[in-house]
């Protein structure tokens, strides 16, 4: 195992810095900077701005410093957000898209796989088609139509929920963007655990368990249920980069200060430094999470061998 | 039964077993499947709509997708969205944009761009997935290990943020500029998969006869690959690109609603959404008309995709939930 593990653990540093150097490229090949905004600099200043930053050097200089900075993990000050560091946005925003993220994974894991299950036992039944349109649905409704229709449901006409705004985790306010957030995972998550456990179920050892007498429970839930897991599990590593892109826009429609919120706003400021702070630390956790994904598929599937 | 009968029931008999190629048992198969068909009717009712819908709309009530009347009036939409400042009228079934616009236009015209995003960044992941993923399979060794390496550790990217650095650093030039960004950076994060899927044919079929013929006749590698194999794959791939559309018109929606995609006048489904979510508490159907109408084209398409797939080939389930 550990033989496995280390080099995918090393291999991470180049792919970060490379993904890095693909985003610095960008900024850099665009026309224009952080300082051609409406707002126009004498000249003078301008200058000394540049100077203090380290701008009026060679780009390969500039080049260096920034891939020394993500390998110490501290990537300066932000422009736009004055006398904030980088790294300080990070732990503030962080906790609120980890959080969001985590509750919408969670949930869907628990539907969704409720419903692959319970369809696949009862194949080309009501249940089944229900529930296969139902997760049609999931993944063909935008979160961005999605958001907004519960809001004018559950806060602007029912008065039940509150419509926008972070307080804190444990609050009524997280519950709307929570749920928007999961739907399309429920979705994924109730076809593919369907699709592995309909593989699973037809399964020689699966009709020795049926042969040994076992109730129909005791052979999905103890049998069955390992091997139809593994899709969900491989579908996790994808997942989470879909659930990044999903954060960015539900953060948006109910005012959520997370990191997809202001990498956008880094974006359309240009603020360097926080886009590529922000890029790395996205990239690190995509990785890491994906080699988990790999122990993981190692436990449940004793035919993978690392 | 006369003989002549028999006679001609075997000919029509062997004329269907003749006629039966891979394509028509599948078309069959697809025809058979009725969700499949649901949603090729409503593809066909979006497409022909957006394509001559706003023409009509101008001949009848003199409405373009950005034309706003000197004594332009809010209205609002069919009953339950219909909101303080507007009364439904058949002059505009979606209502009207807080501008004053006829919002039916400007949904036909937002699938026009919608539906030409999809397509056409699905065809650039085409190319540069098949010529990547069958260049790799037929020449295998070392260069299919690097290459299919360098997939692997593109998948694990997070590439949507690298497309809206690009979108919100190259973009905002001009709306057709815009476009062509779109077309490339959808197109250039959507072929991984599509790479691994013919690579994978292309492996197992270049064992085959015809490929050994077409190399002993003297044919390049170039052709053989492009000329001999690549034809083979079409299955797969057909099945595949379907699925790609909805997926590339979905990221488009997204990139848009952030304000990085499509930008005005021209407008997509879900610069529209953006637009509508504004106004969500006061003209619910800013949002609800071009959402819903974009959420029906998708669940058609992915209707669609999953009929072709079971039609062509079942095989394929493994690669797509």
């Amino acid at each position: 195992m550990l033989r496995f593990v280390i080099p995918r653990l090393l291999i991470t540093v180049p792919m970060v810095l490379v993904v890095v150097s693909l985003t610095w490229g960008l900024i850099r090949l665009a026309p224009g900077n952080f300082y051609t905004g409406e707002k126009v600099l004498p000249p003078a200043i301008e200058q000394n701005i540049r100077e203090k930053y380290g701008l009026d050097q060679p780009w390969y200089v500039q080049y260096g410093r920034m891939l020394a900075n993500t390998v110490r993990g501290d990537f300066g000050n932000s422009l736009r957000y004055q006398d904030q560091t980088v790294n300080e946005i990070l732990r503030a925003s962080l906790p609120v898209s980890a959080s969001i993220g985590l509750a919408a994974y969670l949930l869907a894991l628990a539907v969704g796989l409720g419903v692959g299950i319970v369809s696949a036992v009862r194949q080309n039944t009501r249940v089944d088609y229900a529930a296969m349109g139902f997760a049609m649905v999931g993944i063909s409704l935008p979160n961005f139509v999605l958001g907004p229709i519960l809001v004018l449901a559950f806060a602007l006409s029912l008065y039940w929920l509150p419509p926008a705004r972070w307080e804190g985790f444990f609050s009524l306010h997280t519950i709307l963007p929570v749920i928007t957030l999961s739907l399309v995972y429920m979705a994924y998550i109730a076809r593919l655990s369907r699709s592995g456990m309909l593989e699973v179920l037809r399964s020689n050892y699966i009709r020795t368990a049926e042969a040994k007498g076992l109730t129909q429970r005791a052979v999905v839930v103890r049998h069955g249920l390992r091997g139809g897991l593994l899709p969900v599990v491989s579908f996790s590593g994808p997942a989470l980069a879909l659930l990044i892109g999903g954060t960015v826009v539900v953060e948006r429609i109910f005012a959520l200060p997370g990191l997809g919120q202001y990498f956008i706003n880094a974006n359309l400021n240009r603020d360097e430094p926080l886009i590529i702070g922000i890029v790395a630390f996205i990239s690190i956790a995509v990785l890491l999470f994906n080699l988990v994904v790999d122990i993981a598929y190692a436990f449940l599937d004793p035919r993978v061998r690392y | 039964m006369t003989a002549v009968n028999v006679a001609t029931a075997r000919a029509g008999e062997q004329e269907i077993v003749q006629g039966t190629s891979l394509w028509r048992d599948a078309w069959r198969r697809l025809l058979r499947n009725r969700l499949a068909v649901f949603g090729m009717i409503v593809v066909a009712i979006v497409v022909v709509g957006s394509l001559i819908g706003p023409p009509i709309i101008e001949l009848t009530t003199g409405y373009t997708y950005d034309y706003i009347p000197p004594d332009s009036a809010l209205v609002g939409s069919f009953p339950p969205f219909t909101a303080p400042g507007g009364s439904f009228s058949w002059a505009h079934p979606m209502g009207t944009d807080d501008a004053g616009r006829d919002l039916l236009a400007r949904v036909m015209l937002g699938g026009r761009i919608s539906m030409m995003v999809g397509i056409i960044s699905t065809l650039v992941s085409l190319l540069i997935g098949v010529s990547y993923g069958a260049t790799a399979g037929f020449i295998g060794g070392h260069l299919d290990a690097v290459m299919m390496r360098i997939v692997d550790v593109l998948y694990a990217i997070p590439y949507i943020m690298i497309v809206i650095v690009l979108l919100a650093f190259f973009g905002g030039q001009t709306p057709i500029g815009q476009l062509f960004l779109l077309f490339i950076g959808l197109g250039a994060v959507s072929w991984l998969t599509m790479a691994r899927i013919v690579r994978g044919q292309v492996i197992s079929l270049k064992n085959h006869e015809f490929v050994l013929a077409a190399r002993a006749s003297g044919t390049r590698t170039f052709k053989i690959i492009f000329r001999h194999l690549v034809p083979n794959t079409l299955g797969p791939v057909i099945v595949y690109a379907t699925l790609t559309i909805p997926q590339v018109m979905l990221l488009e929606a997204f990139l848009s609603f952030l304000g990085l995609g499509v930008q005005a006048p021209l407008a997509s489904w879900g610069s529209l959404a953006a637009d509508g979510v504004k106004n969500i508490a006061v003209f619910p159907w800013q949002l609800i008309c071009p959402g819903v109408t974009m959420a029906l084209a998708l669940f058609s398409l992915n209707f669609i995709g999953d009929g072709l797939r079971d039609a062509l080939d079942p095989q394929m389930r493994k690669f797509n939930a």
